[in-house]
């Protein structure tokens, strides 16, 4: 039988950063994973992460993955893909099939970093094919490139349901709904604002009472519920759609775990059946880690932090470190954590609700409940200013921990500070000149140039654009506001794409000047 | 003893509800109905269940289902699905064919394999 130093279950972010820090101590590593793609969820992220430089902000994440892929095969890490671990026995004996073969390997310590799986919800009708979980409408589009429907409906509002309504829209579909059964929008402010400013409208308090179709979905049918859930009768609306993606949840797939020995426990709040295991992924049995979603769902750039202190340890643990060298590595890996877990989203605060921001200003409500920060709210923020000629307009509303707008200006009109959660600062009395990094470098895609009055009657708004194919100057368009809604017509002035954006272009739109500080996004007929 | 295992407790009677004959399990075509149906015939375990109806045990092996069951049984018997202890995992983790299974890879081939 084969032995290696280190057996880990899983390419994706966390395996993966997990094999790097063991492979660069010296130990034998091999990852399996039971896909033909190394990555994990990876390689379907094509938006830009938040986070600050230390944990790869601003970077897509397909190039995150594409990175951390480069360095383990540097490393001499074997990667076998198309290997599906079937068990996992007491000794730390792992049995894989590879083709048409079962293989059983040993290994001195193990990384589980299996991940987790998407969760269903039942109503009439959910059986039928058209009804796809949010994920596997990803899987289809970014990795397969296979459109997954025309007309689609979303069911939940966290960041998975509003960036994967975002990327149909992207791959031409049209997104007829938002819906969520909870009464406020789960996932990041600015994830919601970007969809909704495209048009798509927000039915928070609502859920599916029903998919229709004989053989196929054709249309679906959602219903207003009370605080129990309940439908509440009269509130039906129907849409006509061919798909319903759902985005109701994860759960880790801890079978593995579970059927090694470890203790396990439910646990909600970290999304179903866990490990229980200490910060740095130690499980109950000795050599035995965890990391990523499969010990508590969260993001990618938490479980590449997690995968990298289960290879520290994994490393002390055979004796290829000291204790000192993994103190340290930990120490500097847990504040990098804790720079995540921060803010308004952060797991300690999760199921509360937060009424105010850190520095004091009420949270849009609009936000929360339609997907859009109101033009009355808006200027409550830090990041909004009125100032002659062209400047940087924020709107940014929520603490996230996310800071790459601050090192992308280089005039200093942007200031966030030491404390990665706070709210951008247009800083007064700062000189914009209208280069568009910011603009390009935010992740939540909410920074904007405006210039509010060109002299002429007119206004010029800069907005990141992220469609295709992209437009030609002169055409003319529907500005629409922060809503989705029609405000006024528009003329592309410009369109700039330039490899400091990546990919996002920088669209320059001509409004009349009343209406500056209203449209945020422009559809052509 | 938890209140699952405490089987002298009266849960009460079975209520048809509409939406019994709602697919749960759909490799195995379990019915909403036959899972609480099943709870009613005294399967108050998530691994009764299993080998009472074969929820789970299909092409997927639970992936999709496994939370629905779940939240079914639970439901029925009043308790939060926290307080269920899943079903047993065990070899093989992943749906395989028979002749797959027992074809072991020999030994002068492994160091190749990966």
């Amino acid at each position: 039988m084969k032995r290696f130093d280190l057996i880990i279950v899983g390419a994706g972010p966390s395996g993966l950063s997990a094999a790097i820090e063991a492979a660069k101590r010296g130990l034998n590593v091999v990852v399996f994973d039971e896909n033909e793609k190394p990555g994990g969820q990876l390689f379907k992220q094509i938006h830009k992460f938040f986070g600050s430089k230390e944990h790869r902000a601003k970077v897509r994440g397909f190039v995150i993955g594409q990175q951390l892929l480069k360095e383990a095969d540097e490393l001499g890490v074997k990667v076998v893909l198309n290997a599906t671990v079937i068990g996992l026995y007491q000794d730390k004996e792992v049995v894989v099939r590879i083709g048409e073969e079962v293989v059983h390997y040993k290994a001195d310590a193990i990384v589980i970093a299996t991940g987790a799986a998407e969760n269903m919800v039942t109503f009439k009708g959910w059986t039928l094919p058209g009804v796809i979980g949010a994920g596997a409408a990803q899987t289809m589009m970014n990795l397969h490139g296979v459109k997954p429907g025309n007309k689609v409906l979303m069911l939940g509002s966290g960041n998975v349901g509003l960036v994967v309504s975002f990327q149909l829209m992207q791959c031409g579909c049209e997104v007829v709904a938002l819906v969520d059964a909870a009464p406020r929008v789960g996932g990041y402010g600015v994830h919601a604002s970007k969809v909704a400013r495209c048009g798509v409208p927000f039915y928070l308090s609502h859920t599916i009472v029903e998919a229709e179709g004989e053989d196929h979905v054709t249309g679906v049918t959602i219903a207003k519920v009370d605080e129990k859930f309940k439908f509440i009768e009269g509130t039906e609306k129907h849409f006509d759609v061919d798909t319903i993606c759902l985005a109701v949840g994860l759960s880790p797939m801890s079978q593995l775990l579970k059927m090694a020995g470890c203790k396990m426990e439910d646990n909600p709040k970290r999304g179903g059946q866990v490990p229980i295991c200490d910060e740095y992924g130690r499980t109950s049995i000795p050599g035995v880690f965890v990391a990523g979603d499969v010990s508590g769902i969260e993001e990618a750039s938490s479980a590449m932090i997690e995968g990298r202190m289960a290879g520290v340890v994994a490393s002390e643990y055979l004796g290829y470190i000291e204790e000192k060298e993994r103190d340290e590595e930990l120490e500097g890996l847990s504040h990098a954590l804790d720079g995540l877990r921060q803010g308004m989203f952060a797991p300690k605060n999760r199921g509360k609700q937060i009424e105010e921001t850190e520095e004091g200003i009420p949270i849009s409500t609009n936000l929360l409940q339609k997907g859009y920060v109101s033009d009355a709210e808006i200027e409550h923020f830090p990041g909004v200013t009125h100032v002659v000629g062209v400047h940087p307009v924020i709107e940014c509303t929520q603490n996230i921990p996310c800071n790459p707008c601050q090192d992308a200006c280089k005039k200093g009109c942007i200031s966030i500070g030491c404390n990665i959660t706070s709210l951008p600062i247009a800083v007064p009395g700062s000189k914009c000149i209208g280069c568009g990094m910011c603009v390009a470098s935010c992740s939540g895609q909410a920074i904007f140039l405006v210039d509010e009055d060109c002299g002429d009657g007119t206004a010029t708004v800069t907005l990141p654009y992220e469609f295709l194919p992209l437009p030609e100057e002169g055409k003319k368009g529907t500005a629409l506001g922060r809503d989705g809604k029609p405000v006024c017509e528009a003329e592309v002035v410009s369109i700039k794409s330039a490899k400091a954006f990546d990919k996002t272009n920088l669209l320059t739109m001509r409004v009349p000047k009343e209406y500056a500080m209203q449209a945020r996004f422009i559809k052509f007929a | 003893m938890n209140t699952v295992n405490d089987r002298s407790r009266d849960i009460g009677p079975f209520v048809p509800m509409d939406d019994d004959d709602m697919l749960i399990c759909r490799c195995e075509e379990i019915t909403k109905g036959e899972i609480r149906r099943a709870v009613h015939d005294g399967m108050w375990t998530l691994t009764e269940i299993r080998r009472y109806l074969r929820t789970g045990m299909g092409l997927c092996q639970g992936q999709t289902c496994s939370r629905l069951v779940k939240g079914i049984v639970a439901r029925e018997l009043g308790v939060s699905p926290a307080e269920l202890e899943p079903a047993t995992s065990r070899v093989p983790m992943r749906p395989i064919e028979m002749r797959v299974f027992a074809n072991e890879m020999t030994e002068d081939k492994e160091a190749d394999a990966v």
